[in-house]
């Protein structure tokens, strides 16, 4: 049994890291994206951040990774964000972007390698137990018969894993994640999901991630934030979050809101102009909120 | 087309690193051996009779001086090259495109028009160059600094404004020069590789060498770069000091060049072009070959422009670009979907 320094497992015994933001803006030119948000990821959680688009989730994923300016407090582990040099918290953090880029022909491999840079000394070439982490990384990713095709001639959702392989090949002890699975058929959505969950549940890895796709959200996330205009409107568990009334106010359109019986975990069904129609044509107004908890339409 | 090969290794690159050496050598073997004049090396390493007194003297004063020189402006303009790319995230980018070869022109021209061209020799001329080389590069790093950072896109713009500034202002030097001076300013545009003294090669060789020791030790940063400038500065890597060393780097190597030789245009975008083809992206092993590759070329290219029509000489600058330019588009062609949206 290889010791831990050692292993290949990508995460393998650091433990996590807790993630914590106060008070933080951010602006771009005259625009005020982020507006006092504070958070906080423990280490085993796994965190959703939802919200409408422009809500300033990627821009939040930007601050915390320290590659916008920002005015508040961001710490890991108690350490101030701005005192730690970049290839140490490259070593810490890992980011999966939303729309990766890729300027030059490298091979699927070769990418997941670069993930080993903040480990790399001097004008060292990759070692073995680089290889090692970045195949391992790129097999949990279900990407291993990816690793010689250039990156560019890959499929949108094939890139995610990619650079999905590439922020556990940086063996992080925190993982943001910025919509990892946006162009994922459902079985890798599946398995890119819980594989972050086993992240979080066995290496301990604190990870927040931003989802588009609530029921996704609602099976994965132990705690969400949900935003809106750059501000935090409600944080809590799924049922706290995931009320009709905070659903629609934020997400600005009818849906239909329930537990899934299945899962024991909530259920958002968006609801068709079609459907909407009908439901009115049947007597049942919208805007019927009710305070807390589901709302069920009756069919 | 895939080419299944795996990531960089030690021996990879040595194996590189031997074989452009020995083709550089054998490069410069035929650039000192052949010429308007046939010197066969034999004999000047036998004795020297009669005819081989001029023949040595040819050999030692003009020819190799001029092909040692071909070789040091190959591999600076390929390195160059090469690094402007990696910072600028484009292919297409060459070592002129960011502004330093406008000053140098600029610097180079009014020396000629000053006359210091007849009284110093070319020397005062490359001086002056090399002066507006740095005036160039300070002038556009200052300009493309917004807000303490250098963007690719002010980069890119400054470059492409200064060189257009330059242009115009070298049209209207021209409109004021004499007739023998406008002969020397289109020849010196054109780029060609002169014969200089022994110790301003030298010179050259150590300052080329140690910009390419500072672009190489940037090489692995290059790579991680090509994930875009936030991935990687989430991978750790400090974008900002790295295009900024970079940019005067490649510039001083450029600003060399030119008020050295001029003009020779395609190298720095043709030899990258062919070695990312063969060799990968991967920079560690493309610096280095660049540099020797880009050495035996111009060693070449040079060797065409005193032979091709013989005896009189084309700018090699003439050479590099007739035969550049189509084969860069051949090259284009094959190499498209490479490059993705390029």
């Amino acid at each position: 049994m290889p010791s831990k320094a050692s292993s290949p497992h990508p995460a393998d015994g650091a433990g996590g890291c807790t993630l914590a933001a106060r008070s933080l803006r951010c602006s771009y030119g005259a625009r005020l994206a982020l507006d006092e948000v504070s958070l906080r990821v423990d280490p085993g959680e796994v965190v959703g951040l939802l919200g409408p688009n422009g809500s300033g989730k990627s821009t939040l994923i930007k601050v915390l990774s320290g590659v916008l300016p920002y005015q508040g407090d961001v710490r890991f582990d108690g350490r101030e964000l701005r005192g730690v040099p970049r290839r140490e918290l490259a070593r810490i953090l890992g980011v999966v972007p939303q729309e990766p880029v890729f300027s030059f022909p490298f091979t699927a491999l070769e990418v997941v390698l670069m993930g080993r840079y903040p480990h790399l000394g001097g004008f060292a070439f990759e070692s073995a137990h680089d290889l090692a982490v970045a195949r391992e990384a790129l097999a949990r990713c279900d990407g291993a018969e990816l690793a010689d095709r250039a990156v560019q001639e890959l499929s949108s959702g094939e890139r995610q894993r990619v650079v999905f392989a590439r922020a556990l090949a940086q063996q992080p002890r925190a993982l943001l994640l910025d919509e990892p699975a946006s162009f994922l058929d459902i079985r890798h959505q599946v398995e890119i999901c819980d594989l972050m969950r086993s992240l979080a549940d066995r290496q301990r890895l604190s990870v927040l991630v931003v989802l588009h796709d609530l029921n996704l959200a609602a099976e994965y996330c132990d705690r969400i934030y949900l935003m809106r205009r750059g501000r935090i409107m409600t944080a809590g568990s799924i049922e706290e979050v995931f009320t009709y009334r905070q659903l629609v106010e934020v997400f600005e359109t009818e849906l239909y809101v329930d537990t899934n019986d299945l899962t024991g975990r909530m259920l958002v069904v968006p609801l068709s102009g079609r459907t909407r129609e009908r439901l009115r044509s049947q007597g049942l107004s919208e805007g019927r909120y009710e305070e807390s908890g589901p709302r069920r339409t009756q069919p | 087309m895939t080419r299944t090969r795996g990531p960089l290794s030690a021996g990879r690159l040595l194996a590189w690193l031997v074989g452009s050496t020995v083709l550089l050598a054998a490069c410069l073997a035929l650039g000192a051996a052949l010429g308007a004049g046939r010197i066969p090396l034999t004999r000047l390493i036998g004795g020297w009779g009669p005819a081989g007194e001029a023949g040595a003297l040819i050999f030692w004063q003009v020819r190799l001086p001029r092909v040692l020189l071909a070789a040091v402006l190959g591999g600076s303009l390929t390195a160059a090259g090469i690094a402007f790319q990696a910072i600028l995230r484009n292919p297409l980018a060459d070592p002129y495109i960011l502004g330093v070869s406008g000053g140098a022109s600029v610097g180079g021209i009014l020396a000629l028009i000053a006359g210091l061209g007849a009284a110093g020799g070319s020397f005062l001329v490359q001086v002056c160059a090399f002066l507006g080389a740095l005036a160039a590069l300070l002038l556009v790093e200052w300009i493309a600094t917004v807000e303490g950072r250098l963007t690719v896109y002010t980069l890119l713009l400054t470059g492409a404004v200064f060189n257009a500034f330059s242009g115009a202002l070298i049209f209207f030097l021209q409109s004021l020069a004499s007739m023998e001076e406008l002969h020397s300013i289109v020849f010196y545009l054109m780029g060609s590789v002169p014969s200089l003294r022994y110790g301003a090669i030298g010179g050259m060789a150590v300052v080329a060498l140690g910009a390419m020791a500072m672009l190489v030790a940037m090489a692995r940063d290059y790579n991680v770069l090509s994930l875009g400038e936030e991935g990687a500065m989430q991978l750790g890597i400090d974008v900002e000091r790295i295009k900024r060393r970079t940019f005067i780097v490649g510039s001083l190597l450029t600003g060399l060049s030119v008020a050295a030789a001029g003009l020779i245009g395609f190298v720095g975008l043709i030899v990258p072009h062919l070695l990312r083809l063969v060799l990968g992206s991967d920079h560690r092993l493309l610096l280095p070959v660049g540099f020797l590759c880009g050495a035996s070329f111009l060693v070449l290219a040079d060797l065409g422009a005193r032979l091709l029509l013989a005896p009189n000489e084309i700018p090699v600058g003439v050479v590099t670009a007739l035969v550049g330019g189509p084969f860069f588009i051949y090259l284009m062609r094959r190499s498209r979907g490479r490059y993705g949206a390029l």
